[in-house]
C-alpha cells in the first residue's frame, strides 16, 4: 500500500520530524482561500500516488496569489503516468541551502531495516545507487537494539560537519525508525531532506510505502487508504482468496500457485501471445472460487481466450474438473477456453472434461499454443 | 544421506487442531513421516489421529525428543512459533503460514540465529526426502527417490517439475520449498553449500524467480564453489514492474529482480536456464553426462 505525500507529511509532524506547512486542496477555490493568509514564495504539488511528479509538470513554484492559483488551475485534472491529478499540496517553500537523501527500507539480503543516507539529495536515489552507488551510506540496524544514539548521529556526521546539525539529523532518522516500526513500512523517505540558511533541518518531500501483510494491524492506514480501479479488483480478487494483476494482454490465465502462474504467463509470451492477467486461484477446487476468477477475467473486455493451467497436487484434478464444469454452466463464458490439468488424477479430470468438449492438453506449452490459436480466431 | 530431513527426523506440528495441521499431520503420518507430537495451548492431553498433542513446544520436545517442527498457525501468529519452537531447542523450523509481516521476520531472525535454529520459509510447501520423511503440503505421489536436488521459491512450479523429473526417472534427494516471501529463512546459498556436500545429490536444479537478487548471488556462489550441475529456471519473465506477483517477494522494484538480470547471471555462471519447465529434464542430463564424461 502507499499514501500520498501529504499523507507522509502528517504522520511526520506527528512523530515530531520538522516539515514547513502546507495546506491541502481539491480545488482552484481552495488554494484562492488558502493564498488569502500567505504571503511568501510556495510550492504547488500535485498529490498523485506515483513518482516522477517534478519532471511532469506536477510541481510549480509561486511567487504570489496568482501564480499558485495559475499553478494549480494547470496542475489539477493533469494526468501524470495515467494518474489523474485531484488534490494538489499548497506548502511553504523553504529557502535551501543544502539537499540530502534519507531513506529506510526492508533489506532481503541482511534481513535488516537499513537506512541509507546521502549528500546527493532531491534527485532520484535509483539513478544515484546506480551511477554513484559509492555516494550511498548503507547502515543496517540491528533489530533488537534499534537504531542507537550513537549510531545514528554518527551516521548523521557524514552529512554534516557541525554536530549541533548532525544532532538535528539524527534525531530526524530516529524518530523515522518509529515511524517505520509502528506503521510497518516497507519503505520510508525523506527526499529531500533540507538544510536551510537559518540551520534548520526539515523533511521537504516524503514517500512512503507499506506491508499489505501487516494491514490487518495498521487500521489507522486502511483508513486512509486510497485505491484506483485495477487495484480496486485486486483488493475484490484477494477478499476471495484470489491474487490477481491485470496486464495489458489479450489471453487469460487461471492458474493454481503463483509461481506456475507466472511461469504460464511466459509461456504465453514465449509463444507470441500476451497475457491479461496474472492470476492464482490457490489449491482448492472450489466451484465458487473458480466462478469468481471467470468472473474477474471476463470483467477484462480485452480477454479473447482463456487459458486454464491447474496441476492437480493435494487437490486432485477430477475434483478440479468438477468444479470447472459447475462453473462453466453457471458463467458460460463466449470465449474459447483451453484446460490444462497434470499431477494426480489428471487422466480422470482429463475424461470428464471431455464431456464439455472445450479443448484439453496435458503440458503447459500445448495449452499456451492452444490459447494463442484460439484468441485469433 | 540427503538433507536437513530423513527417517530419523523426529516432527512436531505446531498448530495440529486447526485444520490444515490436522489435515496435513495426517498426510505427513501416513507418508512414513516420524510425527512424534503435535502442539496447541489449551488442548495438551489429547491426540490428533494418534499423535499425542502438548499444550507447548517445550512439553512436546521435552516428551518426544521433537528435533524439528511445522508451523500451521495463522500469520499474525507465526513468528511467535518460529521463536517458540526455537526456544524449545528444535533445530530445524519449517513455517509453512502466509501472509507473516516482513517485520516480524526481521523481529525473528537474530534470535533464531542465535539459538541456532535453521528455519525454512514462511510461505512455504516445506520440504521432503523421497520415502523417508514428507515435512509440508507437497503431493507426495509425484517424488521418487533419487539423486536430483531441487530447490523453489514456489509451490506448484516445483511440483510440475518434480513431476516431469520423475516421469523422466529422475529421482530426488531432498525438495526444499525455500518459501516466497522476502525475508525468508534458508536460501539457495545455504541450500547449494548442503547439496553440493550431500553424497547422495547428484545433481541441482534452481528454481528462481522475479524479485531480490537472491538468484543472482546464488549464481555467483556456483562459480566459485559448487562442483555439481546446476540447472535453473527462472519465473516472471513476462512480469511487470512495481507488481507483486502472488508472492510478495516477487516483485520487480526499481529496475531491479528482472528475470533478465537473473538469466544473465545463470549463464555467466556456465548454469542453463530453461526456457520452459519441460525443458529441465533435458539439460539435466546433458549437464550430469558433460561431468561424468
Amino acid at each position: 500500500m502507499n499514501i500520498h505525500e501529504y499523507q507522509a507529511r502528517e504522520i511526520f509532524s506527528k512523530y515530531g520530524i520538522p516539515v514547513p506547512s502546507s495546506v491541502l486542496c481539491h480545488s482552484v477555490e481552495e488554494v484562492k482561500d488558502a493564498m488569502a493568509s500567505i504571503d511568501h514564495l510556495v510550492v504547488v504539488k500535485a498529490q498523485v500516488l506515483v513518482g516522477g511528479r517534478g519532471k511532469a509538470g506536477g510541481v510549480k513554484l509561486a511567487k504570489t496569489k496568482d501564480e499558485a492559483v495559475k499553478a494549480a488551475e494547470q496542475i489539477l485534472g493533469m494526468d501524470i503516468k495515467g494518474f489523474t491529478v485531484e488534490k494538489v499540496l499548497v506548502a511553504d517553500a523553504a529557502d535551501i541551502e543544502k539537499e540530502y537523501y534519507v531513506g529506510l527500507i526492508s533489506d532481503r539480503n541482511s534481513k535488516s531495516v537499513t537506512l541509507m543516507v546521502s549528500a546527493e539529495g532531491g534527485v532520484e536515489i535509483e539513478e544515484v545507487a546506480k551511477t554513484n552507488p559509492e555516494l550511498i551510506y548503507k547502515f543496517n540496524i540491528d533489530p533488537l537494539t534499534g537504531l542507537l544514539d550513537f549510531q545514528a548521529r554518527n551516521i548523521a556526521m557524514k552529512l554534516f560537519k557541525d554536530v549541533k546539525l548532525a544532532r538535528k539529523a539524527a534525531d530526524i532518522f530516529q524518530k523515522l525508525y518509529q515511524i517505520y516500526l509502528d506503521t510497518d513500512s516497507t519503505l520510508a523517505e525523506i527526499n529531500p531532506l533540507v538544510l536551510t540558511p537559518d540551520n534548520e533541518v526539515l523533511a521537504i518531500d516524503g514517500k512512503m510505502n507499506f506491508d499489505d501483510n501487516a494491514l490487518y494491524r495498521q487500521p489507522e492506514l486502511l483508513a486512509i487508504r486510497e485505491v484506483d480501479e485495477d487495484e480496486q479488483k485486486e483488493i475484490d480478487a484477494k477478499e476471495k482468496g484470489l491474487s490477481y494483476i491485470k496486464l495489458d494482454g489479450n489471453i487469460g490465465c487461471m492458474v493454481n500457485g503463483a509461481g506456475l502462474a507466472m511461469a504460464t504467463m511466459d509461456m504465453i509470451k514465449l509463444y507470441g501471445g500476451n497475457p491479461a492477467n496474472f492470476l492464482d486461484i490457490g489449491g482448492s477446487s472450489n466451484p465458487q472460487k473458480v466462478v469468481d476468477a471467470m468472473n474477474i477475467l471476463l470483467s477484462d473486455k480485452n480477454v479473447e481466450a482463456m487459458m486454464i493451467n491447474i496441476f492437480g497436487g493435494i487437490t486432485r484434478c477430477d475434483d478440479v474438473a468438477r468444479g470447472l464444469i459447475t462453473a462453466l454452466d453457471i458463467i458460460k463464458p463466449k470465449i474459447p477456453i483451453v484446460v490444462r490439468l497434470s499431477g494426480t488424477n489428471a487422466a480422470e479430470g482429463l475424461a470428464i472434461l471431455k464431456e464439455t468438449g472445450l479443448p484439453t492438453v496435458t503440458t503447459m506449452s500445448e495449452a499456451a499454443q492452444k490459447a494463442i490459436e484460439l484468441s485469433k480466431k | 544421506m540427503s538433507i536437513l530431513v530423513n527417517k530419523d527426523t523426529k516432527l512436531v506440528v505446531q498448530g495440529i487442531t486447526g485444520r490444515d495441521g490436522q489435515f496435513h499431520a495426517g498426510r505427513m503420518k501416513a507418508y512414513g513421516t516420524n510425527v512424534v507430537a503435535g502442539t496447541s495451548p489449551g488442548k495438551g492431553g489429547t491426540t490428533v489421529d494418534g499423535i499425542p498433542v502438548f499444550d507447548t513446544v517445550e512439553e512436546a520436545v521435552q516428551a518426544t525428543g521433537a528435533n524439528a517442527s511445522i508451523i500451521f498457525v495463522p500469520a499474525p501468529f507465526a513468528a511467535d512459533a518460529i521463536l517458540e519452537a526455537s526456544y524449545a531447542g528444535v533445530d530445524l523450523v519449517i513455517c509453512i503460514s502466509e501472509g507473516v509481516p516482513i517485520l516480524d521476520m526481521i523481529r525473528v531472525t537474530p534470535i533464531i540465529k542465535r539459538n541456532d535454529t535453521k528455519l525454512i520459509g514462511p510461505n512455504c510447501p516445506g520440504l521432503i526426502t523421497p520415502d523417508e520423511a514428507l515435512i509440508g503440503i507437497s503431493p507426495a505421489m509425484i517424488f521418487k527417490k533419487g539423486n536430483i536436488g531441487l530447490m523453489s521459491r514456489s509451490g506448484t512450479l516445483t511440483y510440475e517439475v518434480v513431476n516431469m523429473l520423475t516421469q523422466n526417472d529422475m529421482g530426488q534427494s531432498t525438495v526444499v520449498g525455500i518459501g516466497g516471501d522476502p525475508v525468508a529463512g534458508l536460501y539457495y546459498i545455504d541450500l547449494l553449500e548442503m547439496y553440493e556436500n550431500d553424497p547422495e545429490t547428484e545433481a541441482i536444479v534452481l528454481i528462481g524467480e522475479i524479485g531480490g537478487d537472491a538468484e543472482e548471488q546464488a549464481a555467483e556462489y556456483i562459480a566459485k564453489h559448487v562442483t555439481k550441475p546446476v540447472v535453473s529456471f527462472i519465473a516472471g519473465q513476462t512480469a511487470p514492474p512495481g507488481k507483486r506477483m502472488g508472492h510478495a517477494g516477487a516483485i520487480i522494484s526499481a529496475g531491479s529482480g528482472t528475470a533478465e538480470d537473473k538469466i544473465k547471471a545463470f549463464n555467466k555462471a556456465g548454469v542453463p536456464v530453461a526456457k520452459e519447465p519441460s525443458e529441465i529434464p533435458g539439460l539435466l542430463k546433458e549437464k550430469m553426462a558433460e561431468a561424468s564424461a
